[in-house]
């Protein structure tokens, strides 16, 4: 929970000064930093209960990542909202009740309006709860951080968990079955390889990626050297 | 009766193993593997925690959310007396016994988070199971997510001292590891329907 740069507010101040204490360009880099450099999945191997459980397919990736956006623009923004009014040492326990209070929102309605996707996704909707991603940006960002940026910062890490399960979900899906949101890529000719849309394909896809970013990253760090 | 319980403990640990099959408890799995001792050390504290927590969770259901119709709190309330248990079983072990407390102690708050225990609350509920089902399930899913943990940290010792590919370092190999496990595991499906 080190990531968050020593910019905290001292406690009170929020209440003391309305006036915003943020510019936009600190809003881009907010969202920003979420997408790839502090990626939950690719970055600090957060969040993965879902992320390769839910993962068979492109679509169900996307489902999830777009449940937790939601859980996570909610309870970063009530967090920022309440940040000084809550004390310090219950803090954790109050936002596990902020965010499973809209992990409910959330569960209800998909089960209202998208019932065969909150089917396939089952258990683990209401794991979001336990997302150690969602705690984690509530309690190290939007806990000391202004509204605005806390939304900023919550949209970016959302976002950015919901690529990586769209990319796992995408590579998984193209392997297994051949196919891209349900559309066949490489014809009815295509033999399934099954074991990528098995559980241990899970970990071996997201095996090779980590290895395939690390070795993109090595490469581009060389460039830069030079 | 006791074969029916057999069935769901074998099913839990092996088939439907919770972190190879289930993918629940992953963040523990990769965060202390590293180790065979401290491996050990989380399965306890999971362990005690998971069959303590669902026990609690089964009757909080039977006693108190259904009789009044509030399911719709369930979620709440699972993971606050998840969060309770832990902070619980925390100052309980250190006023009683410091030495399990040393043993113990750092894995302890980590516990909250870990979404087998959350998991398998729900799954007991989910599959109404009824109480002697549940105490076997929990206590079962508990043995499985050690069985994982401890195999892991043992595979992880022995690549300590290979030669990785520089991609591969850290993480990845460690995914690649847990794959490999899980296609192990694989092989004891089959052995129980369900």
């Amino acid at each position: 929970m080190s990531s968050a740069p020593s910019t905290a507010l001292p406690a009170g101040e929020g209440l003391v000064a309305p006036a915003p204490s943020f510019s936009l360009a600190e809003l881009g880099d907010d969202f920003r930093r979420g997408i790839w450099q502090e990626n939950g999945v690719f970055k600090q191997m957060l969040g993965l209960c879902p992320a390769l459980a839910v993962t068979t397919t492109a679509v169900n990736g996307l489902a999830m990542g777009l449940a937790t956006l939601a859980v996570m623009i909610a309870s970063s923004s009530s967090v920022s909202l309440f940040r000084n009014l809550i004390p310090a040492n219950v803090r954790i326990p109050a936002f596990i009740v902020m965010i499973a209070t809209f992990v409910t929102v959330v569960d209800l309605s998909m089960n209202a309006f998208a019932h065969e996707l909150h089917k396939t996704l089952g258990l683990f909707i209401p794991l979001i709860v336990v997302n150690c991603i969602v705690l984690g940006r509530a309690d190290a960002f939007a806990s000391k951080r202004p509204l605005a940026r806390a939304i900023a910062d919550s949209v970016g890490v959302g976002v950015g968990f919901t690529l990586a399960l769209v990319a796992l979900g995408g590579v998984r899906e193209l392997l297994g079955f051949g196919s891209l949101f349900g559309l066949s890529i490489f014809g009815a000719s295509y033999p399934p390889f099954l074991i990528f849309v098995l559980p241990p394909g899970a970990f071996i896809a997201l095996g090779l990626m980590l290895a395939a970013a690390n070795h993109y990253g090595a490469t581009a760090a060389k460039k830069v050297g030079n | 009766m006791a074969g029916e319980l057999a069935l769901i403990a074998v099913s839990a640990i092996f088939v439907n193993n919770f972190v190879l099959a289930r993918f629940l408890g992953i963040c523990p799995f990769l965060g202390v593997s590293r180790k065979i001792e401290s491996a050990i050390g989380m399965t306890m504290a999971v362990l005690f925690v998971m069959t303590v927590a669902s026990v609690v969770t089964w009757l909080l259901e039977r006693l108190i959310l259904v009789p009044f119709d509030l399911q719709y709190l369930r979620t709440i309330t699972y993971i606050l007396v998840i969060a309770s248990l832990v902070q619980l079983v925390e100052m309980v072990v250190q006023k009683t016994s410091p030495v399990l407390y040393q043993a113990l102690g750092i894995f302890l708050p980590l516990i909250t988070t870990n979404c087998a225990i959350l998991g398998v609350a729900i799954l007991v509920r989910q599959k109404s199971y009824g109480f002697l089902e549940t105490l076997t399930f929990s206590l079962a899913a508990g043995v499985g997510f050690g069985l994982a943990l401890v195999l892991l940290a043992g595979l992880r010792e022995s690549l300590a001292l290979a030669r990785i590919p520089r991609a591969f370092q850290g993480n990845a190999i460690v995914l690649v590891s847990a794959g490999i496990l899980s296609l192990a595991f694989m092989g004891f499906s089959g052995l129980v329907r369900g």
